[in-house]
């Protein structure tokens, strides 16, 4: 029985020594060299390529421009596909093109025999252009007169959205009731894994084997065969372990591209690695978004009416397109509540900037951000504490959504303020840095967080799990989701062997993914795979049990209804006595002269169900003034995500969520030229990526409460982590020195500028 | 362009190479010579540390290193650190155990690095040691249990020794 | 793979020179932590390089019979801060070359390339400015000697002749005897940046430690290369000790300064950190001299 307690991951001994095998580390052999030809004007078109010296360079095999390739249009969101037309994500993207909608697009490629001459014949390559102006702000894109990214969108609105819960308007009428109105902005930022985007393709059988760095085989596979307009069977997907994903790869990348260029050079290998500054200008980002709230409430602090608009800016191409800033807009009207109305609109915008696509919490960093400084304001013009601020308006015990069916089963944001206001000792700083002087001060700041579990309903949720039983007694688990430095495999053995009663060491998970072998399943992403693998592990683990004592039965001659198993041993629960191992039930069966099985087990569970997964933060911070600088203090992230399957696991997913809230908080921001729309600092010295240096010591806390919709308890953990520390972060600055910022990254010359405006420098 | 040959000690055993010169020491260390791929590719540009060895005592990140200059120096890669019956070296233990693994791209950089701290024999406050280590970039951990993982180790190799 | 054309090893400082006179658009390369970085960008792609990475007797730090400092240009920013005779007389430097990337590029890293590439954020380039550092440049036709100023004529450039190399870097004694120092680097993040603005002072007080008798102060990133701050160290030349005189000399310092605005920061902030740092860094280089504040 392993659930529940801190097991070690089971890939950590071949990643210690240095064995475990990435994308790069897997060929055997000399491939060709892939480089692709970004573009550089941020919004235009392409005129002209003049191929003819690079064909000279020595070394090349095959130069193809955005003249050359299928008019194909695919979409390239990791999302699951959906049969209804309706439902299907936007088709935008061709393999190479020539209207250029960011400073970096794909207009053509090189395949070459070294990386040297590949790079060689990018260089030689004459581009002639029409240039556009670059669209760098969601609302300066929505202007009547600005040109149209894409023909069918009108001012360059991809979606909008909106609801109205109660009518707004009436309940704004109200005579007497206070007003808050802000404007938030955040910034674009970058997932920033340390393996670059990585993949190899070859044909083998007629067929199309890609290697890729990916969270999402499968749906990887259904974009390339899309891309390539080829039958889905056709192509093969292999995913070895992966340097971290964080959202950037639950899209299909250069995968369509790399399969395309292995066809045009007769299935010969070809790699196609970014460069770190490809990865940072050329793949995804995350939104970057300004809301405007307004907040109507009585003097006792309690919300009437709030009110929200959104504008995310989606970048040149759809990817995961509106989804993000829609779920930033259901965290709005959940995590509080209003007595009366709440009203948003939101809307989604191409800029001329990396396509915006999915990034670790989805949305939510983003509207956290602005909800919680907006709602920090408010306690502050009330003189009021804003712990009870929070207390006062939060989703209350009892919640309940219709449309996803989601309960509010326990008070988890109670409970989760209580421990985190513990640990850092919250009140008694509260009153210790209330008066503050000088150049440097300190603060203490709060935010709470909304978070759920999986895409259900807005999409499929489903996931198949396959169990071989070995002659030992141990089991080869395998499952369609994927491993991607979050502990995935680690748990889902966790859960096999608890389900099972046999030992955590004899189930043996299938790491790589193969499309060609691996059961079906959409993921590393939502936050999903313990929630929703979970009960395709625990549906096949109890068949595969069932099957087992079926067997143990006939070789014992013990009803089944009798028998169990325990640490791998058939055991008799009446008398507690051990009738034979796991292992020799498998062997006695495989090998039975008159009832041979193999014996194993698969099937597809589907999750009709959701599960919010909230919480909080706290931040302690120094902040120097006349320098513009933050130093972190203290930091503490209470969650409950129900059960721990594996409590130092968590602990360490947590660690690195709020190591990313800290440099959303803080450090990053990609940036861009307002006058050419060109990234001005998209690697990893120029994009400030917090160091071992920046980082105060994380504490991560949880609430365990039992996930009633979960097989074993769980719900969302892997995304929530980097939500709440940047806005704890920013009402700590608050709290210690009177400032309000509006704006992530609180970077010095944000503060500067603030400070300044603010009188407390340069008097 | 000519070969040049190269001599130089890598985890211990003496190799002579004839090398193109123009590869970084993440090639030559990466390529079909060796093929010891614990030698991570995260920047190529010296930002990350992923690609870091130990030259002669010091950490390098081996992608701005030329692979020529390696000639007549002692280089260690994280396959000259697991033991030779395939157990585990304390630092490596101390990672796992503090689960300061996570993807596990950047852990041979690190562990890397973290030798030459513990080796030096210096006992280093947290703080050092965020400095020791701040050539290294990870984006999973926060680096919290890489940090303890550290610590924990130099503390137990200092205290063994009764410093 | 780097896109190199050729790469010549020099095997000694007179085989480097005749490297140089051979081959005269080839780019020197010392720990390459700033030429395979062009290399790869495509700035220097297909360039030849001679690489003294190999010339051990360029490593190094020594004095001179009267007291000079020398240093070897290929000593590492490691061995910078690690140096005896250097933590001994000119701490600061050793401060300077600490704060420099992160370790493994202050073991890459030469102190010779750092100023020799001409970039203004070098965080030893102003803390040698500030200590009156000279150059020693050995070339075909014998050895010249450069003052900082001299040397580092524009931003990316230096004052090196096609047949030179630098040789060594040299601080007299008259330069360091009874002076005090503090540099401060004011960057984005705590590691693995490139300085914003980065401030060297260094002060003799006098034998009361009531008077500042000579102040040396240089920036990095306030201009198109690492400058001296004139201004700022007249103000500071004779006077008191005091508060008064940290705040006039900050006040001065704006006057010896020229920051852009970029998008790595506003005029407006560096000049805002220019009086700030100068604040901090000639308070601790007066309290280390023994003065109180």
């Amino acid at each position: 029985m392993s659930v529940g307690k801190s097991v070690k991951r089971v890939d950590a001994y071949d990643k210690v020594v240095g064995r475990a095998r990435y994308t790069d580390d897997f060929y055997e052999r000399e491939p060709l060299v892939a480089k692709v030809l970004h573009s550089t004007i941020a919004n235009g078109r392409v005129l002209k390529i003049d191929v003819s010296k690079a064909l000279e360079v020595e070394g090349v095999v095959k130069v193809v421009t955005c003249f050359d390739v299928p008019d194909t249009q695919f979409p390239t969101a990791g999302h699951p596909w959906s049969t209804d037309p309706a439902h299907q994500d936007v088709a935008d993207r061709r393999l190479l093109t020539d209207r250029v909608r960011y400073y970096g697009d794909d207009i053509a490629a090189v395949i070459a025999k070294d990386e040297i001459s590949a790079a060689r014949a990018l260089a030689a390559i004459a581009v002639e252009y029409e240039e556009y102006e670059p669209l760098l702000d969601p609302i300066d894109a929505m202007r009547e007169d600005a040109p149209r990214l894409h023909e069918r969108f009108e001012r360059n609105v991809l979606a909008h959205s909106g609801y109205e819960n109660g009518d707004y308007a009436a309940a704004t009428a109200e005579e007497g009731l206070l007003v808050h109105d802000g404007w938030y902005s955040v910034p674009t930022v970058q997932h920033c894994h340390i393996e670059n985007v990585c993949s190899y393709a070859y044909m083998e059988g007629g067929r199309i084997v890609v290697v890729s760095s990916t969270q999402i085989p499968h749906i990887v596979r259904r974009v390339v065969a899309q891309a390539l307009d080829i039958p889905w069977g056709k192509v093969r997907i292999i995913k070895p372990y992966i340097g971290g994903g964080f959202g950037n790869k639950q899209d299909a990348l250069y995968e369509p591209l790399n399969a395309y260029l292995t066809t045009l050079v007769g299935g010969r290998c070809v790699k196609l690695e970014l460069t770190r500054e490809e990865t940072f200008t050329s793949t995804r980002v995350r939104h970057a978004m300004r809301f405007h709230i307004v907040t109507h409430y009585r003097r006792d602090g309690r919300f009437v009416a709030r009110r929200l608009e959104g504008y995310s800016a989606q970048g040149g191409y759809a990817s995961h397109g509106h989804g993000v800033i829609a779920k930033a807009a259901s965290a709005f009207a959940q995590l509080y509540d209003d007595e009366a109305a709440t009203k948003a609109d939101v809307y989604t915008v191409f800029t001329t900037m990396p396509a915006a696509g999915a990034m670790r919490a989805y949305g939510i960093p983003q509207i956290t951000f602005a909800m919680e400084s907006h709602v920090e304001d408010i306690a502050r013009s009330l003189s009021m504490d804003p712990m009870e601020l929070r207390r006062l308006n939060m989703m209350k015990p009892g919640f309940y959504d219709d449309f996803s069916k989601n309960r509010n089963y326990y008070d988890s944001l109670g409970e989760c303020i209580k421990k985190g206001a513990q640990y850092i000792e919250y009140e008694a700083k509260r009153a210790r840095y209330a008066d503050e002087t000088g150049d440097v001060r300190r603060g203490v700041g709060m935010s709470i967080f909304w978070y759920n579990t999986a895409v259900w309903p807005i999409s499929l949720e489903a996931s198949a799990c396959r169990l071989v039983l070995n002659q030992d007694g141990s089991v080869q688990l395998q499952t369609g989701e994927t491993e991607i430095g979050q502990g995935a495999d680690t748990v889902f053995a966790q859960m096999a062997s608890h389900t099972l009663g046999i030992p955590f060491e004899d189930v043996h998970v299938v790491s790589t993914h193969d499309t060609d072998i691996s059961p079906f399943g959409t993921g590393a992403y939502a936050s999903r795979q313990t929630y929703v693998a979970g009960m395709a592990i625990r549906r096949s683990a109890e068949e595969l049990k069932e099957k087992i004592l079926r067997h143990a039965q006939r070789l014992s001659g013990v009803e089944q209804a009798l028998l169990d198993i325990e640490d791998g041993r058939i055991v008799r629960q009446d008398t507690g006595e051990a009738l034979m191992t796991v292992g020799d039930v498998a062997t006695e069966t495989l090998y039975s002269m008159t009832d041979a099985e193999h014996i194993t087990a698969e099937g597809t569970q589907q999750c009709k169900s959701n599960a919010l997964s909230m919480g909080c933060a706290f931040a302690e911070v120094e902040v120097d003034i006349p320098l513009g600088k933050v130093r972190v203090l203290n930091l503490v992230n209470v969650h409950d995500a129900g059960v721990l399957i594996n409590p130092q696991l968590a602990e360490a997913q947590v660690h690195g969520g709020m190591s990313m809230s800290l440099g959303y908080g803080l450090y990053e921001t990609l940036q861009f030229d307002p006058k050419t729309g060109r990234p001005l600092n998209g690697n990893l010295l120029d994009y400030k990526l917090p160091t071992t240096m920046d980082h105060p010591h994380l504490e991560a806390r949880f609430v365990e409460f039992y996930e009633p919709t979960s097989a074993y308890g769980t719900k969302a953990l892997g995304e929530p982590p980097a939500v709440p520390a940047a806005p704890a972060i920013r009402n700590a600055i608050l709290h210690a020195t009177g400032v309000a910022v509006n704006e992530a990254p609180m970077t010095p010359h944000v503060l500067f500028k603030r400070f300044s405006e603010e009188g407390l420098i340069g008097r | 362009m000519d070969k040049v040959r190269i001599r130089y000690n890598l985890n211990g055993t003496d190799y002579e190479n004839y090398i193109d010169p123009r590869l970084s020491l993440t090639d030559l260390l990466r390529g079909d010579a060796h093929k010891h791929t614990s030698v991570k590719k995260g920047c190529e540009v010296g930002e990350c540390g992923a690609c870091t060895v130990i030259i002669d005592g010091e950490a390098y990140n081996s992608c701005i290193y030329l692979a020529i200059w390696a000639d007549g120096k002692r280089i260690r890669t994280l396959e000259g650190v697991t033991n030779p019956d395939g157990s585990l070296s304390d630092i490596q233990q101390a990672f796992v155990d503090e689960a300061a693994v996570q993807c596990g791209f950047c852990t041979p950089g690190f562990i890397m690095s973290s030798l030459v701290l513990l080796e030096s024999g210096e006992r280093c406050t947290t703080d050092e040691i965020r400095k020791r280590l701040s050539g290294n970039m990870c984006r999973c951990t926060g680096y919290e249990n890489i940090i303890r993982a550290v610590e924990k180790t130099m503390n137990a190799r200092l205290d063994a020794k009764g410093e | 793979m780097y896109d190199i054309d050729a790469i010549y090893e020099a095997k000694s400082v007179s085989d480097a020179v005749r490297l140089r006179q051979e081959h005269p658009r080839a780019v020197i390369i010392a720990g390459g932590s700033d030429v395979l970085i062009k290399i790869r960008e495509g700035k220097l792609a297909g360039a030849e390089l001679i690489s003294i990475y190999k010339l051990d007797e360029l490593r190094g730090v020594s004095m001179d019979e009267d007291g000079t400092l020398r240093i070897l240009p290929l000593t590492s920013f490691s061995h910078i801060t690690a140096n005896a005779l250097l933590r001994e007389h000119i701490p600061v430097l050793c401060e300077a070359a600490d704060v420099v990337g992160g370790p493994q590029v202050r073991n890459i890293g030469t102190i010779g390339g750092n100023i020799s590439n001409g970039v203004t954020s070098a965080d030893t380039a102003s803390t040698l400015h500030a200590w009156d550092a000279e150059v020693e440049l050995t070339g075909a036709n014998g050895v010249r000697r450069l003052t900082m100023r001299e040397y580092q004529v524009g931003a990316g450039r230096v004052d090196l002749h096609p047949d030179e190399l630098l040789t060594a870097i040299l601080i007299r004694r008259e330069r360091y005897e009874g002076y005090f120092g503090r540099y401060i680097k004011y960057s984005m993040r705590a590691a693995m940046d490139i300085a914003t603005l980065g401030c060297s002072a260094n002060v003799r007080l006098s034998p009361d430690r009531c008077r500042i008798e000579d102040m040396r102060l240089a920036f990095g990133v306030a201009a198109p290369t690492a400058i001296r701050a004139h201004s700022a160290e007249a103000a500071a030349r004779g006077a008191a000790v005091c508060g008064a005189t940290v705040d006039a000399c900050a006040a001065a310092a704006l006057q010896d300064v020229s920051p852009r605005t970029s998008w790595r920061a506003s005029k407006e902030f560096r000049l805002q950190l220019t009086r700030e740092l100068t604040r901090r860094a000639l308070k601790d280089a007066i309290i280390r001299a023994g003065g109180e504040l």
